[in-house]
């Protein structure tokens, strides 16, 4: 496409040069401003917030059903490996989750480290009210980036989803509860198929206008590819803050951690996972889920940047809940450290 | 399209634009994607199942097993195959039969066969049985040197040198690994310059390429990236290849590492055959389907029929009664 260069001044002809930002005008920009485009570059942040999701996400989707002391231990055993934020239980009906049924008794057990928190996930108002009570000072709510799977997930349309979940982010913030928000299928959808990069942003945004300070974005299905990864984010980032961004990868295609990558060279600094890799795929038999927290930390260590977390004791607490739930570890950095 | 007025980029700061103009905030947002979207249009994957993947399964395969394997690989579109290695039986019994299998196999047109020489005696038994490429190993630690080949780094250097002038004679093509680029086994941590000398040796005797290993799995993209920014200085990159192993689970975060740095051939392994001989339990070569799957998502050409590749993966899994590492090939399952 073919610009006029009616050159007034020097920033005149610039800005109408890249309104357009087509390819060319993207292209002079790129050699009239070098020390952007060299500033662009890779640079990794410096800390990764690691939400440990296992005791949840990943226990919520075994089929051995978990004691609640097993539960309680697992979740002391990773506050003590230094794991910043531990999603601990989740407040939704027995009947469709028959794991979390011993939610009060989880949240009521644990031992609350100090200086770590422990959101759990509240679906409605009702989970809302009774995770209160229960003790829970931070709470999460999950929408989706694709109708058929918000339909068949938790029976309701994305627009209706996001309705009931103003009415907690509501409640959560006249009580002084904060709220993390989720969307899932941001790379695919197990029925959908390809997911828009702009439908996911769109719903980050109103999880984070509706109150979330954070928003965790979902590769439900695991088919996303670094590619996929950065298309989306950087749809994302048009409407939400990086900051308040985080990704939550799983490896059933063996993709996270490269995904997890190119998320924390766009400027990602906080990352989901599970210990041991807990949680498989619900949709595909056999397949793995969440990404295992050992490969992610060991991944991070080794690029130098900080995470607050003694892989050691979190391998103990990986190692503990296999043995419970007599099931070998996902995690490949556990198998290698086996010395079986 | 008028030109930009070479003015402007002396009176004007970015910082003070983007303070006037939103949307250059927007570029910049989009500029930091590009960067990190700076990949190779196609990657040439060089698989190493049935060489490097076979030598490190216990069960000992078949010849006929191994032929059917590398002539399914033959049809799925890899423009690299490594089938066998001249090495004495006594050390690798698995590669055994070598010339049997290199004669049996049915060399498909666009395909390149190399096979593994340690030595003369092996590199004059492969051209014997038909070879037409040759692959040497290195080695970036002199431990590891000396436990794996029992000689120092100059001495096999000294053997390198006398099969790749042979080679070169005989028109046959040599291409040279480095192993332990990263750590090794032995004495852990690999300087980066080290493995920079290797590699320029290995060039500068005659490799058209240096495939660099990363033997025991433990690098990350950090020490990755560290390792080939130290060669690519020595070494063009165009002649340079990763060969990165999953026993960590940081192969493939590794390869796209590499490929953000321009590296544009990666060796990986059908079903990611091939334990990790130092560590017991622990996965070895990244699997060739998990890599093919990243980069059809990432756009980038490599020919490959990705069904096709599962497929061979599932009959060599089958014949070694052994589920597969891929996993890609576990979910489509």
């Amino acid at each position: 496409m073919n610009q006029k260069s009616q050159v007034q001044t020097p920033l005149t002809t610039i800005v109408s040069l890249s309104k357009t930002l087509n390819p060319e005008c993207v292209q002079l920009l790129r050699v009239h401003f070098p020390q952007v485009a060299a500033s662009a570059g890779k640079s990794l942040p410096e800390k990764v917030k690691i939400v440990e999701v296992g005791p949840r996400d990943g226990l919520q989707n075994e089929k051995t059903i978990v004691p609640a002391e097993v539960k309680i231990c697992l979740i002391d055993m990773l506050s003590e490996a230094g794991l910043p934020v531990i999603e601990a239980t989740s407040f939704v009906s027995p009947k469709w989750v028959p794991q979390m049924a011993d939610q009060v008794e989880v949240m009521k057990g644990i031992s609350k480290k100090p200086g770590v928190n422990y959101p759990v996930l509240t679906p409605n108002l009702k989970g809302f009210q009774a995770a209160v009570k229960a003790g829970a000072t931070e709470v999460a709510i999950f929408g989706a980036a694709s109708e058929l799977f918000s339909k068949k997930n938790i029976n309701c349309s994305v627009e209706e989803s996001l309705q009931r979940f103003e009415e907690v982010a509501k409640a959560a913030k006249e009580q002084g509860v904060a709220v993390r928000g989720y969307v899932s299928c941001v790379l695919g959808c197990p029925y959908e198929g390809k997911v828009a990069p702009g439908k996911v942003a769109q719903v980050a945004k109103r999880l984070y206008a509706m109150g979330c300070y954070e928003i965790s974005l979902g590769d439900t299905t695991g088919v996303g590819t670094p590619g996929g990864m950065i298309e989306m984010l950087e749809a994302v980032k048009h409407e939400v803050p990086v900051e308040a961004l985080a990704v939550h990868c799983h490896d059933t295609y063996g993709q996270a951690l490269a995904n997890i990558l190119v998320a924390l060279q766009m400027g990602i600094s906080v990352v989901d996972s599970s210990v041991a890799g807990l949680g498989g795929c619900p949709y595909a038999q056999g397949a793995s889920g969440n990404v295992a927290t050992e490969d992610v930390v060991y991944m991070l260590h080794g690029l130098g940047i900080q995470t607050g977390v003694d892989l050691a004791k979190l391998m103990d607490a990986g190692a503990f809940i296999c043995q419970s739930l007599n099931r070998r570890t996902s995690s490949k950095v556990a198998q290698a450290a086996c010395k079986l | 399209m008028g030109n930009v007025p070479a003015a402007v980029k002396h009176c004007l700061s970015h910082e003070a634009l983007a303070q006037e103009h939103p949307w250059l905030l927007r570029w910049l947002v989009d500029e930091k994607s590009a960067a990190i979207c700076d990949f190779p249009k196609a990657v040439k994957v060089v698989e190493v199942g049935p060489r490097d993947g076979l030598q490190n399964e216990k069960e000992m395969v078949p010849t006929g097993v191994k032929i059917q394997l590398i002539d399914m690989l033959s049809e799925t579109g890899l423009p690299v195959i490594e089938a066998t290695s001249f090495v004495s039986s006594k050390w690798v019994p698995q590669m055994a039969d070598h010339a049997e299998v290199l004669k049996g196999i049915s060399l498909a047109p666009h395909v390149r066969y190399p096979v593994l020489t340690p030595n003369m005696q092996g590199f004059h038994a492969a051209v014997d049985a038909g070879a037409t490429e040759v692959a040497v190993f290195g080695s970036a630690s002199e431990t590891f040197c000396k436990n794996n080949i029992n000689c120092s780094i100059e001495e096999s250097f000294q053997r390198f040198k006398e099969i790749i002038s042979s080679a070169k004679q005989a028109h046959i093509p040599v291409r040279g690994y480095v192993s332990c680029a990263v750590a090794c086994p032995y004495e852990g941590h690999v300087e980066p310059a080290k493995v920079a000398e290797v590699a320029k040796r290995l060039y500068e005797l005659g490799c058209y390429e240096v495939s660099l290993c990363d033997t025991t799995g433990v690098g990350t993209p950090g020490s990755m990236a560290s390792m080939l920014k130290c060669v690519v200085k020595e070494v063009p990159t165009n002649a340079l290849a990763v060969h990165c192993h999953d026993t960590y689970g940081q192969a493939l975060a590794n390869v796209l590492i590499a490929l953000q740095m321009g590296i544009s051939v990666v060796d990986s392994s059908v079903a990611g055959l091939g334990g990790c001989p130092f560590a017991k339990g622990a996965t070895g070569n990244v699997s060739t389907e998990d890599v093919v799957y990243m980069l059809n998502g990432l756009g980038i050409e490599t020919g490959v029929n990705l069904s096709k590749v599962i497929h061979a993966g599932e009959f060599i899994c089958k014949a070694l009664n052994r589920s597969t590492n891929s996993k890609v090939a576990q979910k489509n399952n």
